[in-house]
């Protein structure tokens, strides 16, 4: 209890990636909570990263993390603006809604 | 020792409890807040684990940019978002049923995680020792020689994402009158300007 290791970081991890995958089910008519969800599934993946860089002793691992971090918030950027531009020519931003392209 | 234990666990189950509350909380603004304060939270694990410059990344990115980003775009759209949580409860069931057994899943494979003895070897770039270099200086040390391309192809990536951000969202508006410079200067005196002699009691 007391002795913090590997396993408690990656149960952490996992249990926050799994809050986000459970979001992604539980609001499924909601894109900005969806992409709200994708935001913690991409935190859990970076406390790996940051959690094995440490208990490895190896720095990659937070250079990589950096990355997840760059693409998260370009990730962002993109998603909202489309939901934006979404919300602006139909009025909605129902995931159901979206199915122009289905043919 | 039990300073840092009790720190991981505060830190821990705050975490948790945020994204709980991201993802079920009624309103989309509460969400926002709490998906700053699980990463603030995360933040402080990273302080814990060592990596002072992604926490302070963290909360400067994150909580400072996306967060807020989030912010804007749920409080500028005039969403009803009562009518968004139709069907929560339907899609309850399955979505808590496929958690558990994802979750089930990552605790046995993570919670069992042994590290090989000759894994020491395989390590690349060791973290040299904080008493000698700062986390900050190895970490740009590494990011500036070995992934200097890697960290290029970041920056095309978030110039790309501002690009493609302000294509996606720039519209010319047709019912505003706007200022037209070319057609200003390229006004003729001739054209605009007509002298009429007015004979003297009559008028025009």
């Amino acid at each position: 209890m007391l002795e913090i290791g590997l396993s408690h970081y990656l149960t952490l991890a996992s249990i926050l990636f799994t809050l986000g995958i459970f979001g992604i089910f539980l609001n499924r008519k909601n894109v900005i909570v969806i992409l709200m969800s994708i935001e913690l599934m991409l935190l859990a993946v970076n406390i790996n990263f940051v959690a094995f860089s440490a208990f490895l002793n190896d720095l990659v691992g937070q250079v990589f993390a950096m990355f997840v971090l760059t693409v998260a918030a370009a990730e962002a950027a993109i998603g909202l603006a489309i939901v934006v531009v979404y919300f602006r020519n139909r009025g909605t931003i129902e995931v159901e809604d979206i199915n122009l392209m289905k043919g | 020792m039990v300073i840092q234990a009790l720190v991981f666990w505060l830190f821990a189950i705050v975490l948790v409890a945020a994204g709980a509350m991201v993802v079920t909380a009624r309103n989309p603004v509460h969400s926002v807040l709490f998906l700053i304060l699980a990463f603030f939270n995360a933040a402080g694990l990273f302080v814990l684990l060592g990596a002072e410059f992604l926490a302070m990344i963290l909360v400067v990115v994150y909580v400072g940019a996306v967060a807020v980003l989030f912010l804007f775009v749920v409080m500028m759209l005039d969403v009803d978002f009562v009518q968004l949580r139709e069907g929560f409860l339907r899609y309850l069931p399955i979505g808590t049923l496929i958690g558990l057994v994802l979750l089930a899943e990552l605790v046995l494979v993570f919670g069992a995680w042994i590290t090989a003895p000759d894994i020491a070897a395989a390590i690349t770039a060791p973290t040299p020792a904080v008493a000698r270099v700062p986390n900050t200086v190895a970490l740009g040390a590494l990011l500036y020689t070995r992934y200097v391309y890697v960290f290029q192809a970041a920056g095309v990536i978030l110039l790309i994402a501002m690009i493609g951000a302000i294509v996606l969202t720039l519209r010319r508006r047709e019912d505003v009158r706007r200022q037209q410079a070319g057609v200003q200067h390229g006004r003729l005196r001739g054209e605009t300007i007509e002298l009429i002699k007015v004979p003297p009691g009559q008028g025009i």
